[in-house]
Parts: structure tokens; C-alpha cells; sequence
């Protein structure tokens, strides 16, 4: 599946760049950068949740201004509509029973040491390891 | 205002720091969960560089009585490991493992105004307001 040549000094830095901002979020506001939780809230009927708003608009900003400005986002959708459809559900529905994603139990929980997000950090990548294993047979 | 413009901050960066690392690319994702085949290791490099940041800055703040611009640390306190945790993991990481994506890589692919990435999220949505529903009646 991957061609791409692989960086790992853009990918440390990229993935530092994702540590300081998860670190900016708790010495300003004390709030854990975990975007699963962060963008359900702005779903909600209420205005209750302006620091959510301003976080995801911040990630759609960092989006804008570097695919026009920077280079264009290269992005390799392999599935088809029907799994992207079936993915989507199984995120989102995922996420919010497992109170977390990539980012806030693998970043921001195993940063805190938490149990819970080593544990569902392990089974989401297992998970996912699997279901790539299974594609692969399949295709 | 200051923790809008932090929150607003915070997510711009973190965004800069998933499209630097690729991992807004789909392919990099799944590539790093096809231990099977042509394996990339771009994601064991994101997640060391951003858990060496976290953990120290987390040390360093969280000693801290409180955040700058709010009176405490919100911070989850659960530490049980439960089904709830563990199915919702395994659901995410099929999903993970189907598409390649993950909300906050989705939210920041939104500028490139693919419609595969709009589908994506409008299911996504849809699940988490399926989880709402369902969670209300249990």
C-alpha cells in the first residue's frame, strides 16, 4: 500500500508539532486535546462550547492556509463509498463508546499514563492491523 | 477570549502538525497498519515525537495548581478498563483500519474540499449522534 517515500524527520516533527499543541491546550485552558470528544461537543444544541469551536476551527484554519499556501494536502482515498460510509459510522460511533481517538487516548491519555488509553490505544491498533490484514485478502 | 484564542491556536497547530507528518494522507495510516505487506513506519515516528512533547509538557504543567486562563484542570479521573472502552476501540479501529482516517485528520482534510472526505464526516457525525441516541435510552 505504501509507495510514498518515508521522512522521519518531517514525521518527529510533525508529531512534536502535535505535542506542543496538546500541551499548549493544558497550560492555557487544562483541557486534554482529544479531537473525537472536542468535535462531538460542537454537534450539541448549546453555545456552552466556545473553547470546542475555536479548537476545530483552528484545525480547519491549519488546513485552509496550508493547502493553499504551502502545497496542496496529498490525500489517498483507497475505499470506496460504501466503506468510506461504513468507516465514518464506525469512528464516529466507536470514538464516543471508547471515549477517545488517535489523539486523545494515543497522544494525550498514554502522555498522562492512563491505563485506559494504553488499552484502547493497543485494541484500536490491533483492531485496525486486522481490518487492514482482511482488506488485504480481499483485494 | 484568551482561552478561545489558545483553543483556536492549539488546534491550528496541531493541525500544521498532522498535515508536516502526513498523517492526514490516508495511505500513511494504513500503510503503518499493514504489518502484512509494505510496512511504513511514519506513524511509530509521529507518536514518539508528540508523546516526548506531551510527557514532559504534561509533567511540567499539570505540577502547576492551575491552567493560566481557567481556574482548574479538567482532566479524566477514570481509570476503570471496561466493555464500553474496549468495543468502542475495537468499532474506532475497524473504522481507523477501513478508511485510513481519523476525526482530526478529516476536519483538517475539509480544505481540500474532496468529497470522499465529506462523506466520511457526515457518517461520522451520524455515528456519534447514534451513540448519543442510544447512550440516552440505557
Amino acid at each position: 500500500m505504501s509507495i510514498v517515500e518515508f521522512s522521519w524527520s518531517s514525521a518527529l516533527l510533525g508529531g512534536a508539532l502535535i505535542g506542543f499543541a496538546a500541551v499548549l491546550m493544558m497550560v492555557t485552558i487544562g483541557r486534554i486535546a482529544g479531537i473525537s470528544s472536542i468535535f462531538a461537543s460542537t454537534l450539541k444544541p448549546s453555545s456552552a462550547y466556545s473553547w470546542q469551536w475555536a479548537f476545530s476551527g483552528g484545525l480547519l484554519f491549519s488546513g485552509l492556509c496550508l493547502n493553499w499556501f504551502y502545497h496542496p494536502i496529498q490525500l489517498d482515498i483507497q475505499s470506496n463509498t460504501f466503506w468510506l460510509v461504513v468507516a465514518g459510522l464506525l469512528v464516529g460511533f466507536g470514538s464516543r463508546l471508547g471515549s477517545g481517538c488517535t489523539s486523545g487516548h494515543g497522544v494525550c491519555g498514554i502522555a498522562r499514563f492512563s491505563p485506559r488509553s494504553l488499552t484502547a490505544t493497543a485494541v484500536f491498533i490491533s483492531s485496525g492491523m486486522l481490518t487492514v490484514a482482511v482488506l488485504r485478502q480481499l483485494q | 477570549m484568551k482561552s478561545t484564542v489558545s483553543a483556536f491556536t492549539a488546534g491550528a497547530i496541531f493541525g500544521i502538525g498532522l498535515i508536516v507528518s502526513e498523517m492526514v494522507n490516508p495511505r500513511r495510516v494504513q500503510g503503518f497498519l499493514d504489518i502484512l505487506g509494505n510496512w511504513d513506519p511514519t506513524l511509530v515516528f509521529v507518536m514518539a515525537g508528540a508523546l516526548l512533547v506531551t510527557m514532559i509538557g504534561y509533567k511540567l504543567v499539570l505540577s502547576r495548581q492551575k491552567p493560566l486562563f481557567e481556574s482548574s484542570f479538567s482532566v479524566p479521573t477514570n481509570r476503570i478498563i471496561d466493555a464500553r472502552l474496549i468495543i468502542g476501540a475495537i468499532l474506532f479501529g475497524t473504522g481507523w483500519g477501513l478508511s485510513g482516517l481519523c476525526p482530526g485528520p478529516a476536519i483538517v482534510s475539509v480544505a481540500t474540499f474532496n468529497p470522499d472526505i465529506a462523506i466520511f464526516i457526515v457518517a461520522m457525525i451520524v455515528g456519534m449522534k447514534l451513540f448519543d441516541t442510544l447512550n440516552k435510552k440505557v
